[in-house]
């Protein structure tokens, strides 16, 4: 269905700022802007020029200190937060044809829909907490166009057992559930319309290690199992080195660095990225 | 004999930002690997041996020269420049690396692992399935072991396990990094009856090994890091 040599999702110079910026900092130039902040007129530059790309059922890994503007990639690419500028096609969409940041809030809806899926970090951006687990997929179901209610049913039903929830617990409300049973539903949700693109942002940060190992072993059976492109984001090289092919990594809103996993770890080239990996081993 | 491996002036450092290092790993080294040889390189620890190895696995980035090999997939290809997602099919398809230390995916049996080898390079399940049984067997590793994970492997049977999923590929070229440090030699003998069948099928190699006399029984030459040659 997809060409695997070419990549599924292109980012090209994706900046998201928060302000609107002065003559000062305006040419983003690493001299006039502390990290990713202009101390003159306080704006934060959270992403500048992110561009690469992702490829049919790979993992790409995204890695960086907190506030080097991960979070803020993946909420753009949701269309959680509106670029500032910046283009991303699909394979697929429109050709491959179409900037996704121009699209109408009518296609945003539909891209959302049918060809993300995201894992927040924080499951109560996620997870509707009061509804039951099976209205939670429902609910991205209905949103995808389905209406049998039978079928929703079932589907809820084979994706959380997929991620291990007791069939017993499926009509029960998130809320009661532990941090990592959480992640597991989001984790169903995100994939109940059979998205091609899984986003997934610090989904085992705060975890107990061995609930970690656990989601992490999901992750990648499911990436093994459907063949699906993941961008997996976390601040945690051993999350990356555990899951990912490739790697970027980010440093105040740009990306400092990206090459093969295993070259990353052990043959890092940049100052920041081998503080990085040393500070893992 | 047409060349598989062709090294030119392969220079690799190390610059260590935050500790203010340079470290010079393998300087100006050249040497020609023939379709279906075997080569050992032999040199004291330290001397850049691993080094070799993983320019050409690119785990590292060389930094001088090149490494020209000739694949099945993009014909004459220059290892040190090649893109990340060429590395991959090729690590996939074709070029196999093998060490000490293991790579055990999670919550995948020992069975699976070794399909998963033979799938990659494109083979269907009935024939991976076939193989992966041959290959296990071969290394005796208990049957009772076959379908369970290996975190829970006792240490030689992890590297037994490490070795049949690189081996079950028949690579066209293996890269060997003292895969036998640890064993015993029951499995060494297991170990050098493989690399045997997979020469007498075509795989080139390149090894490092820390038993001389187990390299001299498998190896038709040997590099030697300290004079940049071939031992004669
Ligand atoms: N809504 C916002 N308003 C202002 N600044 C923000 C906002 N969201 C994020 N930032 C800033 O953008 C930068 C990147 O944040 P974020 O993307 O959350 O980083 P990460 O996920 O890598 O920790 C940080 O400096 C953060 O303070
Ligand atoms: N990833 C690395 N980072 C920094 N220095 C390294 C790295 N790998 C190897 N070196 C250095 O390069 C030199 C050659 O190492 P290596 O190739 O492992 O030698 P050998 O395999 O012959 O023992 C040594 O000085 C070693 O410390
Ligand atoms: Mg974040
Ligand atoms: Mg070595
Ligand atoms: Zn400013």
């Amino acid at each position: 269905m997809y060409d695997k040599e070419q990549p599924i999702l292109t980012i090209k110079n994706l900046r998201k700022q928060f302000g609107k910026g002065c003559t000062i900092c305006r040419d983003l130039d690493d001299k006039n802007i502390q990290k990713n902040f202009c101390p003159v007129c306080q704006t934060v530059y959270a992403c500048r020029d992110v561009s690469f790309e992702l490829y049919p059922a790979e993992i790409l890994g995204v890695v960086g200190e907190s506030g080097s503007g991960k979070s803020t990639l993946m909420k753009c690419l949701y269309f959680d937060q509106d670029v500032t500028s910046g283009e991303a096609y699909i394979q697929g969409y429109k050709n491959g044809n179409a900037n996704i940041f121009a699209e109408t809030s009518q296609q945003k809806k539909y891209i959302r829909n049918h060809l993300f899926g995201m894992v927040y970090q924080n499951p109560y951006l996620g997870l509707r907490m009061n509804f039951s687990s099976v209205g939670n997929i429902a609910e991205k179901l209905i949103g995808a166009g389905s209406r049998n209610v039978g079928f929703m049913t079932g589907r809820a039903q084979e994706l959380l057992g997929n991620v291990n929830i007791p069939i017993y617990r499926m009509k029960e409300a998130p809320k009661n559930f532990s941090g990592g049973m959480q992640q597991r539903v989001q984790i169903a949700k995100a994939l109940s319309n059979n998205p091609p693109i899984l986003l997934l942002d610090e989904v085992t940060t705060g975890l107990d290690l061995s609930v970690q190992a656990n989601v992490l072993d999901l992750i990648k059976k499911i990436q093994r199992d459907l063949k699906i492109s993941m961008l997996v984001v976390s601040h945690d090289l051993s999350v990356i080195r555990m899951l990912a092919d490739r790697t970027i990594v980010m440093l105040n809103g740009k990306i400092i660095e990206q090459g093969l996993t295993d070259q990353i770890l052990e043959d890092p080239q940049h100052p920041y990225t081998q503080q990085l990996v040393h500070s893992l081993l | 004999m047409k060349e598989i491996i062709k090294i030119e002036n392969l220079s690799k450092f190390f610059e260590l930002h935050n500790l203010g290092k340079y470290i010079k790993a393998c300087q100006n080294i050249s040497f020609t690997l023939h379709e279906g040889e075997f080569i050992g390189i032999t040199g004291k620890s330290g001397s850049g041996k691993s080094t070799i190895l993983k320019c050409i696995y690119r785990t590292y980035l060389p930094k001088g020269g090149c490494i020209w090999y000739r694949s099945k997939l993009y014909g004459v290809i220059n290892l040190a420049k090649a893109s990340d997602r060429q590395i991959i099919h090729l690590r996939k398809k074709e070029i196999g690396y093998v060490s000490q230390f293991l790579n055990v995916m999670p919550r995948t049996t020992a069975r699976e692992i070794v399909q998963k080898a033979v799938l990659d390079i494109g083979y269907d399940i009935d024939y991976a399935k076939e193989e992966a049984e041959n290959m296990l067997s071969h290394f005796e590793l208990d049957q009772e072991l076959w379908d369970t994970y290996p975190n829970t492997f006792s240490g030689g049977e992890k590297l037994r396990l490490n070795i049949a999923s690189a081996m079950v590929k028949k690579p066209r070229l293996l890269l060997l990094d003292e895969p036998t440090a640890s064993l015993d030699n029951e499995s060494k003998k297991l170990v050098k009856v493989l690399l045997e069948k997979l020469k007498a099928k075509g795989t080139s190699m390149i090894g490092i090994f820390h038993d001389l006399e187990f390299m001299e029984g498998v190896c038709d030459r040997e590099f030697n890091m300290k004079t940049g040659n071939f031992t004669v």
